[in-house]
């Protein structure tokens, strides 16, 4: 199966300690700066809906977010625009897209050190519900392909692997998606060097 | 764009009507010529619009990032898809949702949509529509398809078409009802779409229905055609038919809708539509678009003569078997409960009865509610809109409705399902109490996405709804029960003229910098479907906003006398001490940086994508007092208007434009006289023929007030004409403000 439109969600530790709103002025400047691969266009503020969207800044290629569906805070990437290569290749772009940005803020003064990647935890999802129904034909044959980047993306270390079962894994409606677990906590950057 | 759409397109063919199907495949087609430069950019606009897809912010391919305005390197270069609309802009998809009414697999698709196309986000709108945002113009075609797949239609939800057909949400479980007019709402929706007679519009129209006149639900005043449910006897058979209202509308400058007929039988409802919308297109106004509303053309023939050309129509209509067929089915029409009649809960937790309180209405049917769902600015998520469609499933037969406060309602939900379906919502975080109250602030998009946004009305909105949900227990029921809407722009949206709080944006200049701001409207009626419009009181900074919604709330809760409405007390007050409470909240300072971002958007405030230069210092130019003395005449005009001086009324608001046209004509020119014919002879041939004075998106509109106000300055005024005058001049001078801004400031591209 060809996998496309790959969102990477990393999560945050603490989220509870995690003010949003500063989001909003470095999201502007990325824009300023266009310091991503894709063309920054806007900042799109969903702070007030519930576990929802946070704070995003939209892309034409792809989008970044601070988001808290499901009320699971964490760094978002959503890979809008299909891409060439093959799905390992896919898989860590949109991986490394995501830690690039985790890495950014997580430095970023303003937001007080307190959005830090929890060391652990990531969910993979496809957001294309005909190329990825969620549904266990689809996990089996992305199986394959989200194994061989776990075990790339912890540099072989223990991890599990399951699929989407944080929430609702029976829900075919939902987007297909796994969540990647390492036993050993890893910083943002070690996982960057797992992937280079 | 999405690597599946070839897919999608595959897996749906067969599955959907086969004209939907085909309207989306001539549409797909369209995409296609217009990349290949075969379809002039404006036609392809018409023709995109006509299927809902708007443009959005930042379209024209440059974007002011708080410093500069900065080019769009959108990959698809110059390609466009209408004049100044780059092609890779992320657009907004309108979903147009007849009468407001969802079914669960419905909202599973908009959940769907939501996450795969746009950002994880389904926005309701005032007239009961969807709207997407972030959309890629070449996703469209597919987001039909899956729509249309479950009997859903985005065609004329934009463009000058008749647009979606809004009705009551409590149509049918209201017990002050006169009937149900659910079926009738959805059959003029069928009949009138894509309708041959709708097809030459100068603008949009847009119809609602009521089931009653005294409250607020339907708003047929400010539709360009309403109808509100009445009955009348004859041989002694109750009859049906509707009270229909012609010519109201929002806007720049609003208007009431005129009584066309006080009975018009149902079987009459479909060949008058038909009539209006041909007389509509035969006389209504189609070079100059801000002429261009039926509302015009009701006012200038009149409605005595309007109807005398309608009933013309009406006669040599040819006969269509559609005007009758539906009338006995309507008349049977009867939505079901899934669960039988229940006792209404006995208390239970204190988060249970707030929310009761506020989210819960007694149906006229026994044993019955209805729940509403209050979402934040009009906002759901995807997951949110699964939960909803499962609660819809699991307490009625899918009878979910959208409203035009932004919010949802779940109906036939037995009163003994209530702590239950609390709980179900809590769990989806769709509980939040204060459905209806202060805190369910309205609000369009504003410059979150709209290119027509001045302020940010989002932004003012959720600090606004933060604010008083903290304080909202020191609140009692007269204050809780207020509105507020908000709109970004002039253009209403936000229906602000209907809040007994209205705000909508204007942008005012401090030293050298432009500065957001909201005008300030008071005394609109919600109740009695959009029964009167409030009127500018000052124009204030953003920021100051919150403080004016304390300072009149507390004034209020201390002044008014017993059982004293918010809009009777402004009546009282008057409007010369409304305007003098918040005068000292009318000023920004200079020294103070947080004036000159916006809420939500800490970018320095910048009027349009072109820019605003640094500050040069704190210099008040002669023009900036000139302009302040015409909008006191303004408000002055407002106040003869309320005492009933409406000759004085109509000279003022007339005067307060010359003089703000004076006021600019004299940076050219010091030595004008006040000779009111050179005024706009030069105002005419330094800012209008130069289009100086023009708004990007408005164009000529605002100075057309000033020459339409200066050729009729002797002619008869009547009371109606006089209200429009002064709303014109308060926008004549926002512009004047604006254009002021634009001279003075260097733009940095």
């Amino acid at each position: 199966m060809t996998l496309q439109h790959v969102n990477v969600k990393l999560l945050a530790k603490n989220p509870e300690q995690v003010d949003l709103e500063p989001l909003i002025p470095i999201f502007h400047e990325w824009i300023q700066g266009q310091l991503f691969e894709e063309l920054l266009l806007d900042v799109a503020d969903y702070r007030h809906v519930p576990a929802g969207s946070g704070v995003m800044v939209i892309g034409h290629q792809a989008d970044y977010s601070v988001d808290n569906t499901d009320d699971r805070l964490g760094v978002r990437y959503n890979r809008k625009n299909a891409l060439d290569g093959n799905n390992q290749e896919r898989l860590q772009q949109a991986a490394r897209a995501a830690l690039i940005a985790f890495q950014r803020l997580e430095t970023d003064p303003r937001l007080g050190g307190k959005l830090r990647f929890n060391g652990q935890d990531l969910e993979i999802f496809i957001n294309d519900r005909i190329l990825a129904p969620n549904r266990e034909t689809t996990r089996e044959a992305a199986d394959p392909d989200l194994r061989a980047f776990a075990k790339k993306l912890f540099g072989g270390s223990d991890h599990s692997l399951d699929y989407y079962s944080l929430r609702n894994d029976s829900d075919p409606r939902r987007l297909f998606g796994a969540s990647l677990k390492s036993t050993k906590s890893f910083s943002v950057s070690d996982l960057l060097k797992n992937l280079s | 764009m999405k690597a599946s759409n070839a897919l999608w397109k595959q897996q749906l063919t067969g599955k959907l009507p086969e004209s939907l199907a085909r309207e989306v495949d001539i549409y797909e087609s369209e995409i296609a010529l217009r990349k290949q430069g075969k379809i002039d950019e404006r036609v392809f606009a018409e023709t995109r619009l006509r299927r809902g897809t708007y443009g959005q912010r930042y379209d024209n391919g440059q974007r002011h990032d708080g410093t500069k305005v900065q080019q769009i390197p959108y990959p698809s270069g110059d390609l466009t898809k209408g004049p100044m609309t780059m092609w890779d802009a992320p657009g907004m998809q309108r979903i147009k949702i007849p009468g407001g009414g969802l079914n669960a697999e419905q909202l599973e698709t908009m959940a769907e949509l939501a996450e795969e196309y746009s950002d994880g986000i389904a926005h309701v709108t005032t007239r009961q529509d969807f709207q997407l945002h972030y959309i890629h113009i070449e996703d469209t075609p597919t987001l039909m398809r899956r729509l249309a797949a479950v009997q859903i239609t985005t065609r004329e939800a934009c463009g000058n078409s008749v647009r979606n057909v809004t009705a009551c949400p409590y149509a049918g479980v209201c017990s002050d009802e006169v009937f149900d007019v659910t079926p009738y709402s959805h059959v003029l929706s069928k009949f009138l779409l894509g309708h041959p007679d709708c097809q030459n519009f100068g603008r949009k129209f847009k119809p609602a229905f009521s089931g009653c006149a005294q409250h607020a639900c339907g708003l047929t005043n400010m539709h360009d055609l309403g109808f509100i449910a009445t009955t009348r006897t004859e041989n002694g058979k109750e009859r049906r038919g509707f009270a229909m209202y012609v010519g109201g509308g929002l806007g720049a400058v609003a208007y009431q809708a005129k009584l066309f007929d006080s009975f018009v039988p149902v079987e009459e409802m479909l060949p008058l539509s038909q009539a209006i919308a041909r007389i509509y297109a035969k006389y209504g106004e189609k070079k100059n678009r801000n002429k261009a509303r039926i509302k015009f053309l009701v006012q200038d023939f009149g409605i005595a003569k309007f109807k005398e050309l309608v009933l013309e129509e009406r006669k040599i209509l040819p006969p269509d078997p559609r005007w009758t067929e539906f009338v006995e089915e309507a008349e049977k029409f009867e939505e079901k409960p899934l669960a039988a009649p229940g006792d209404w809960p006995k208390s239970t937790t204190e988060s249970f009865q707030r929310w009761v309180k506020t989210n819960t209405r007694v149906q006229k049917q026994k044993g019955y509610a209805v729940v509403t769902i209050a979402l934040p600015l009009g906002d759901i998520t995807a997951n949110q809109l699964r939960s909803l469609a499962d609660i819809a499933r699991r307490f009625t037969k899918e009878t979910v409705r959208l409203t035009v406060e932004q919010n949802f309602v779940i109906r036939w939900v037995s009163q003994s399902d209530l702590p239950e379906i609390y709980k179900a919502l809590d769990a989806a975080k769709l509980a939040d109490p204060g459905a209806g109250t202060i805190v369910d602030i309205v609000t369009c998009p504003g410059t979150d996405t709209c290119k027509l946004g001045i302020s940010s009305s989002r932004g003012l909105a959720a600090e606004l709804r933060k604010e008083l949900t903290e304080t909202g227990v020191k609140f009692d029921g007269s204050v809780e029960n207020l509105h507020i809407k908000i709109s970004g722009c002039y253009n209403s949206c936000g229906q602000h003229h209907v809040a007994d709080l209205g705000f909508y944006g204007v942008s005012r200049k401090v030293g050298n910098y432009a500065v957001p701001h909201f005008q300030v409207v008071l005394g609109g009626e919600w109740e009695h479907n959009a029964g009167a419009y409030g009127l500018p009181v000052a124009a204030v900074p953003s920021k100051n906003i919150p403080k004016v919604v304390t300072r009149l709330t507390e004034r209020y809760l201390a002044n008014r006398t017993s059982g004293e409405t918010f809009q009777n007390f402004v009546k009282r007050t008057g409007k010369v001490e409304m305007k003098s409470m918040l005068e000292d909240l009318t000023k920004a300072t200079a020294t103070d940086r947080s004036f000159f971002s916006d809420w939500g958007d800490p970018r320095e405030y910048s009027l349009s994508d072109h820019g605003v230069g640094e500050c040069a210092g704190e210099v008040v130019s002669p023009v900036d007092f000139e302009l302040t003395a015409a909008e006191r005449e303004v408000f002055e005009a407002q106040v003869a208007f309320d005492g009933g001086q409406v000759k004085k009324a109509r000279d003022t608001a007339y005067h307060a434009m010359l003089h703000a046209a004076k006021a600019l004509v004299k940076l050219a020119d010091p030595g004008i006289s006040d000779d009111a014919d050179k005024i706009v002879s030069e105002f005419r041939t330094l800012y209008f023929d130069t289009q100086k004075f023009w708004d990007p998106f408005a164009g000529g509109k605002f100075a057309s007030y000033l020459f339409d106000a200066h050729q009729k300055a002797n002619a008869a005024y009547n009371e109606d004409a006089t209200r429009y005058l002064i709303d014109e001049a308060q926008l004549f001078i926002d512009a004047a403000y604006s254009c002021n801004t634009k001279l003075s400031t260097p733009v940095s591209v």
